[in-house]
């Protein structure tokens, strides 16, 4: 197991050097121009003189490989380099938002875990009743939609039409100290929109897991010895049924990056999105980069993790080579 | 790991996930929306600065809050002293500008301010490691140096009449912004100055918080607390607005037609220096023939473009100068006159072609104009434009790019501009008109080159008597009567509404860009609750 996950850590050091190369590689070849991102309407009326200046302090003028290869030799140093749109060090902006963003992907993802766990069980337990008809088209229905229409259609009904919670932001607008009240109440839109969008896959699985399980000799036995049938349906049923599941939240990382992306644009969250999407439209290689290596080895460790409980959970299953 | 093991585990995360989800939804609703107490204020505004520090160009044209510059503009953009004690003493060959600072002003630290600070910051905006992009302003700028701890004294390179209206620019304490990086340093999101308000608060892209200064040297504003909440897309500011969520907002006209008349809240105009314009480049064989420039200044509906584009709000714009400000030179309004334009270009041999377009020795009277994308205004102007000068013969292709699109073709196609600076009419009409800065980054788009313009360009810059520089800005409106390098459309108002709960609200004439400085909170330091 401590094999596997340090073959792995090994493997991820190419994967990650080639994914920085490639941002680098991407936005010097995007049509964007880092000094006019830089300077903004300043530059509309800058000398030609004084923006070649700002081009030099950015060090924009360096070519491709010299920009990487500086870039790398310094964040391996620990220093992670100056964002220019963000006017501060990039590991700042990261430290400033990465746990907003961590507070609402974990919410998220647990609250999609729990319902779509519970709900798969449910509608496993009576296949093709009411409940299952209706969650199963549902998820069928949600697997389609798009989080950022979900978000959008959240905050026209429950911010807009029922007033009932805050549209956007981390706290109301004319507040301006972060209590955990305020967080709790901005969180429940774009937590619950990014959770429901991940629900169906979780929903899904279990709802066929537990299904097939319930059908299997081992079940069929316990029945005939008369256990409950809570103990039956929680305790075999489930736990087989859930091992899919485990590879189930490893792959679902990748998504629920992309998801919390469009999530906190649209709600107005200071998390990492939106530095990320402002990075890119910006050029800003330094801050683009990191945040790159962090969604890559975001996705790195949700595989392993999923192998790993994988491996635990079902003993005939062993860790790679 | 066992089954029972495992089990535990899940059975732990599902309770804290519950445990999560019903913290989440014990407070719904939140807070009460907007400000009812009569201390605060939320404002909505569709900019963000990228930094606010003045060393990096925040706060350069007067207005901070957070700062304040040795001169501040008041409502009529007169200078009055702010950290200077007095209007600034110039020598007599005007290149030596002296100013004595007000006593016993602190930064919001408790720190001392003093003439090191002044001299820390012009020093450091001219500091060619600075990512200052208006640094240019400064040129004039020979030295600057401290007398005492009071003084400050700054030679100029060449006497320059605008030179006091560029000192409105904010102080930075050097205690602080002088031991960091000036460029990434933690100052640049966390400032601290001298002016009314103290930052609270700056979540990015969200809103700038602020609460007033109570040892601030102009006395403590009576609005206790104030915030600016960035809300970029239009209509969700008005939906805000209506929502109680916030008590002012800049609006476009169709939306702030909305709040017309309402009970409670008031709509604030704004005149400005904002203008539209065509850049005519001198290096386009047919919009660089002066015959062709006028008949397209006089082809050109203007109060059909105020009155269809802007819903009336703005003024049909002939130069740089607004036609109310006192730099305008009066007569040399253009009527819309398409008969007018047709005669010119017939005479100057332009003839109508058997589609319409008028031809020249073989050349077709055509060239393109873009504009930026996405920038809806514009794309209405470029619109306009091209279709009335169509009904002159003249084929005008409009297409749309990004600024990276646009650069590399500003020296031969024309460009659908804006901009505009109130203070000083050196300000656009330097950067806009004078030959030696053709193509100079973005300064004199139209590569306009007329030796009388440049001349007196000089002369108004050079000159501190009032008549003569009034007298040289009149030459160079009139010139571009004659020979017009770039056909101005309109000068854009600005609206705002804003709860009608506080007395002393103004508005003063307002620069291309409206960002923190701008709308009726410019002075919302002197804002008094309505009794």
């Amino acid at each position: 197991m401590a094999r596997m996950a340090g073959r792995r850590a090994l493997l991820a050091v190419p994967v990650l050097l080639t994914v920085t190369f490639a941002v680098f590689a991407v936005a010097a070849a995007s049509p964007f121009d880092p000094v006019k991102a830089y300077t903004g309407s300043a530059g509309l009326t800058a000398s030609q003189e004084n923006l070649d200046q700002i081009r030099a302090n950015l060090g924009v003028d360096q070519p491709l490989v010299t920009r990487w290869w500086d870039w790398l030799t310094s964040a391996l140093t620990g220093d992670l380099g100056d964002s220019s749109v963000m006017r501060q060090p990039v590991a700042d902006v990261i430290a400033e938002r990465i746990g907003w963003s961590a507070l609402l992907a974990l919410t998220a993802f647990a609250l999609a875990i729990v319902l779509g766990t519970t709900l798969g069980v449910l509608a496993a337990r009576r296949r093709g009743g009411l409940l299952d008809r209706c969650v199963s088209s549902l998820a069928y229905t949600l697997e389609a939609a798009p989080a950022f229409w979900l978000g959008l259609l959240a905050i026209w009904f429950f911010a807009l039409e029922l007033g009932v919670l805050p549209a956007g932001g981390l706290t109301d607008t004319a507040s301006d100290t972060v209590t955990a009240g305020q967080v709790a109440s901005h969180l429940v839109l774009p937590a619950a929109v990014l959770g429901v969008s991940q629900l169906p896959w979780f929903f899904l699985y279990v709802r066929q897991g537990v299904g097939d399980a319930l059908d299997e000799d081992p079940v069929r036995g316990a029945r005939a010895r008369g256990l409950a049938e809570r103990t039956v349906l929680l305790g075999h049923a489930l736990r087989s049924g859930m091992l899919p599941m485990l590879t189930l939240i490893g792959s679902r990382v990748p998504e629920l990056i992309t998801g919390a992306l469009l999530i906190e644009t649209v709600f107005s969250w200071p998390g990492i999105a939106a530095a990320t999407v402002q990075a890119a439209t910006s050029v800003d290689f330094p801050l683009l980069a990191a945040l790159t290596v962090l969604a890559t080895a975001a996705v790195l460790l949700g595989n392993l993790l999923s192998d790993l409980l994988y491996g635990l959970a079902d003993p005939r299953v062993g860790f790679d080579g | 790991m066992t089954g029972r093991s495992i089990r535990a585990a899940v059975a732990t995360a599902m309770a804290a996930a519950l445990t999560f989800g019903a913290a989440a939804c014990s407070n719904p609703g939140g807070g009460a929306a907007g400000s009812g107490a009569k201390d605060s204020a939320v404002v909505g505004i569709a900019y963000e600065p990228d930094s606010l520090s003045p060393l990096l160009g925040y706060g350069k044209d007067g207005n901070s809050k957070i700062f304040d510059g040795l001169l501040a503009f008041d409502e009529d953009m007169t200078l009055r002293p702010a950290l200077a004690a007095d209007l600034p003493e110039v020598s007599a060959d005007r290149l030596t500008y002296t100013y004595k600072l007000r006593k016993g002003v602190k930064f919001s630290d408790g720190a001392p301010f003093s003439a090191k600070d002044v001299v820390f910051t012009y020093r450091t905006v001219l500091d060619k490691k600075t990512n200052n992009a208006s640094r240019t302003e400064l040129d004039a700028v020979k030295d600057v140096r401290a007398e005492g701890d009071d003084t400050v004294v700054f030679t100029l390179k060449y006497p320059y009449a605008a030179f006091a209206q560029r000192t409105v620019l904010p102080i930075a304490p050097e205690h602080i912004a002088g031991r960091q990086d000036v460029n990434t340093g933690p100052f640049t999101t966390k400032p601290i100055g001298t002016g009314p308000y103290i930052l609270t608060g700056w979540s990015k892209g969200e809103k700038i918080s602020f609460k007033a200064n109570p040892h601030y040297w102009g006395g403590a504003p009576a609005v206790k607390k104030f915030t600016m909440a960035i809300i970029k897309d239009d209509d969700v500011r008005a939906t805000r607005l209506r929502a109680g969520d916030l008590d002012g907002a800049i609006l476009p006209p169709n939306l702030a037609k909305g709040f017309e008349g309402e009970q409670g809240r008031k709509t604030y105009r704004a005149t400005t220096y904002d203008y539209r314009t065509v850049t005519l480049p001198t290096h386009n064989e047919v919009a660089g023939d002066p015959a062709v420039r006028r008949a397209l200044d006089i082809a050109v509906d203007r109060q059909a473009m105020v009155d269809s584009i802007l819903d009336g709000a703005g003024k049909p714009a002939y130069g740089p100068v607004p036609t109310g400000s006192e730099w305008f030179t009066d007569g040399t309004e253009r009527r819309h006159d398409l008969a007018g334009a047709k005669k010119i270009l017939d005479e100057a041999g332009w003839k109508p072609g058997k589609d319409g377009i008028r031809a020249k020795n073989g050349v077709r009277a055509a060239f393109p104009l873009w504009y930026l994308t996405g920038d809806k205004l514009r794309q209405d102007h470029a619109l306009a434009y091209a279709s009335d000068a169509k009904k002159a013969g003249i084929d005008i292709t409009t297409k749309a790019g990004t600024w990276e699109v646009i650069e590399p073709r500003m020296k031969h196609d024309a460009v659908l501009a804006g901009g505009g600076a109130p203070g000083d009419p050196d300000f656009d009409q330097y950067l806009l008109l004078n030959s030696a800065l053709a193509g100079d980054g973005f300064n004199n788009m139209a590569w306009y080159d007329n030796p009388a313009v440049d001349k007196a360009l000089d002369t108004g810059r050079r000159s501190d008597e009032k008549a003569t520089r009034k007298a040289a800005y009149d030459t160079v409106q009139r010139e571009l009567v004659k020979n017009p390098g770039y056909t101005f459309l309109t000068h854009i108002d600005h609206l705002y509404v804003v709860n009608d709960t506080w007395d002393g609200l103004a508005t003063q004439v307002e620069p291309h860009d409206h960002g923190l400085a701008s709308g009726p909170w410019w002075n919302v330091e002197d804002w008094t609750p309505k009794k």
